[in-house]
């Protein structure tokens, strides 16, 4: 509890304060300015000359294209199974009371809590040894499970501020089981499913460790990314990309912050 | 004529608990009913068994005539007013009250105007642009009850329906409800623990105790002939009074009850024979309109209340109780 909202703080604590914040976002501040930068090699400093020709060339690099087609198409279905799983088993465990239902919850939180490695290990170990291919759908397998956990721990904790004699008020009324769930439990739970939903796509677009071991040949963005490191051709390229993967990955974020911020805590969001 | 509700041998186990134990009840069309009882007494899963968020473990129940078991709650014509009254956050009150309607199929403009006369009768009009969060207690209280009786339920449960108002608001809601229950002529069901709720509205009462009903009846016999020690005891803190001391008085060995106000405290000790009790007064308890006194005769423990005014023995004096023989009443239940 604050005692005063309207003390000022003292100076050397702001100074701390935006020290701090210069340091969490400079660097990303820096990647932005080389992506206007005439060096193509080295991330040379100062800027020997400013240039908008990069955002041209990446608008025609066809393994741009590819790499975010296939970034956004896997976030994309990921969310959606999250969105159906997590929903889906959040209700069960708030909803009604069974053996193994604090084991269960354990379990389904447990994929954010081991490192991506762990999991990415694991699938592949599990893809192998079940002779599955690498495909786009290995890689939306692995990136569902730590989306499930997003929209799992938002939608469970909105059920748990709604009152469960609501649901059966509905019954009473009138309402069978599938006009309950759109005109009470939905609305209910639509802002939290959403904030849950825009954290699991901004979480698979830009995930990489998992995606390593799932991905066989194909690229998405973040290990393109990487590739692109490795091998300096164009390198001002990386930087336009790297703006575009901050504005999609922020916006939803921000979007989901402003839904939820009465109340809910985003759960999840530290990954 | 056929029974509103009617529980034949109805039994409910929750594992080995037994909150409702092979019970059997008819409640009449139009009848203002109180299923009274302490917490965990069965009064509540009646209550939803009656709804339908319940099955019965054994025995059956009808509603007007029709089997209900396996029924599911939103084919049942019962309308429930909850306990936490489960207003729609997301909805105003005019849909909330419009809800039962809207998921029927009403069109909108006619589903509104039957809200918007439903809240009149609960004397809440014009608050239909409101949400519920904007309420108070009593309002929503009313808004529950409104989004209820717009279904024109045969059967309307209410359960608690007064436990979180305060006093006053809790009075006047007990006549609005029953003038409101009067001039519809829809039966209510309605639990409640508070046993001057249950005697002052309801037109009959059944007392609930473990599972089982103890007594049904009017509201004067549950307070004047209690069949049971439990009912004399829970309904209004009779005087619970041993067969031995009985025997004394009526000449047979059951246990008997008698009211607080139907003994008669007389300065001065010395009671001989059969004319009247000795007892000693351990503490007064000053309730306004009356006075309380709790007495110990001869180790039993008796209360009188004696209108305000009147003269008043002190603490620790000897006294002599006296009583009508007609107001000491005789349990069913034997020694």
């Amino acid at each position: 509890m604050r005692s005063d909202r309207n003390a000022s703080a003292p100076l050397p604590l702001k100074v701390a304060a935006a020290c701090g914040l210069l340091f969490l976002h400079l660097p990303i501040l820096l990647i932005f300015v080389y992506a206007f930068t005439t060096e193509e090699k080295t991330f040379q400093w100062p800027l020997p000359g400013f240039t908008l020709q990069w955002f041209g060339v990446t608008w025609n690099r066809p393994d741009v294209w590819s790499a975010l087609s296939l970034s956004v198409r896997v976030a994309a279905i990921s969310t959606l199974i999250a969105l159906v799983l997590g929903t889906l088993c959040s209700a069960a465990v708030s909803r009604s009371k069974f053996f193994g239902r604090e084991t269960i919850s354990l379990l389904v939180i447990l994929p954010i809590a081991l490192p991506g490695i762990i999991t990415g290990i694991a699938l592949r170990s599990a893809f192998s040894l079940t002779d599955i291919p690498f495909s786009f759908w290995t890689i939306v397998l692995g990136h569902a499970t730590f989306c499930v956990v997003v929209v799992y721990n938002n939608a469970v904790a909105r059920f748990r501020r709604t009152s469960g004699s609501m649901i059966e008020a509905s019954y009473d009324l009138g309402a069978d089981g599938f006009q309950t769930f759109r005109h009470v439990v939905l609305p209910n739970i639509a802002t939290a499913l959403l904030a849950g939903g825009m954290l699991a796509f901004a979480l698979s677009f830009d995930e990489v460790i998992v995606t390593t071991f799932t991905a066989g040949q194909q690229q998405t963005v973040p290990i393109w990314m990487l590739e692109e490191l490795i091998r300096p051709r164009q390198r001002p390229v990386t930087n336009v990309v790297a703006m575009v993967v901050v504005m999609v990955t922020f916006l939803p974020i921000l979007l989901a912050y402003y839904l939820t911020r009465d109340g809910d805590q985003i759960a999840g969001s530290g990954k | 004529m056929t029974p509103a509700v009617s529980f034949q041998g109805v039994s409910r186990h929750f594992g080995a608990v037994k909150a409702v134990d092979a019970l059997s009840l008819d409640i009449q069309p139009g009848e203002f009913f109180a299923m009274l009882g302490p917490s965990g007494s069965g009064k509540t899963t009646c209550l939803r068994l009656i709804a339908g968020f319940e099955q019965p473990t054994a025995g059956s129940i009808s509603i007007f005539g029709e089997r209900a078991e396996g029924v599911p709650p939103y084919r049942r014509n019962v309308n429930t007013v909850f306990q936490d009254y489960a207003l729609f956050p997301h909805l105003n009150v005019l849909d909330n009250v419009a809800y039962g309607l809207m998921v029927k199929g009403t069109g909108k403009a006619e589903r509104h105007k039957a809200a918007e006369e439903a809240l009149a009768l609960v004397r809440l009009p014009g608050y239909g642009a409101r949400r519920p969060g904007q309420l108070s207690g009593g309002q929503r209280q009313r808004v529950a009850l409104a989004r209820a009786l717009v279904n024109q339920p045969k059967v309307l449960l209410l359960d608690e329906p007064l436990g979180a108002l305060d006093l006053k608001l809790r009075e006047d809601m007990q006549e609005e409800l029953k003038s409101l229950q009067k001039a519809l002529g829809i039966t209510f069901v309605f639990v409640t623990h508070d046993q001057g709720e249950a005697l002052s509205m309801a037109d009959r009462v059944a007392v609930f105790n473990e599972g089982r009903i103890a007594q049904v009846g009017a509201p004067q016999d549950i307070y004047q002939k209690p069949a049971t020690r439990f009912v004399a005891d829970f309904v209004g803190s009779s005087n619970v009074l041993p067969p031995d001391f009985v025997q004394r008085w009526s000449g047979q060995k059951r246990w008997g009850s008698l009211r607080p106000e139907a003994i008669r405290v007389n300065l001065g000790g010395g009671a001989k024979g059969n004319e009247g009790v000795a007892a000693r007064l351990v503490a007064t308890n000053y309730l306004g309109a009356t006075t309380r006194l709790a007495l110990d005769a001869d180790g039993l423990r008796l209360h009188a209340t004696v209108p305000a005014g009147s003269a008043l023995p002190r603490e620790g004096e000897q006294v002599t109780l006296s009583f009508n023989r007609e107001s000491l009443h005789l349990m069913e239940e034997g020694a």
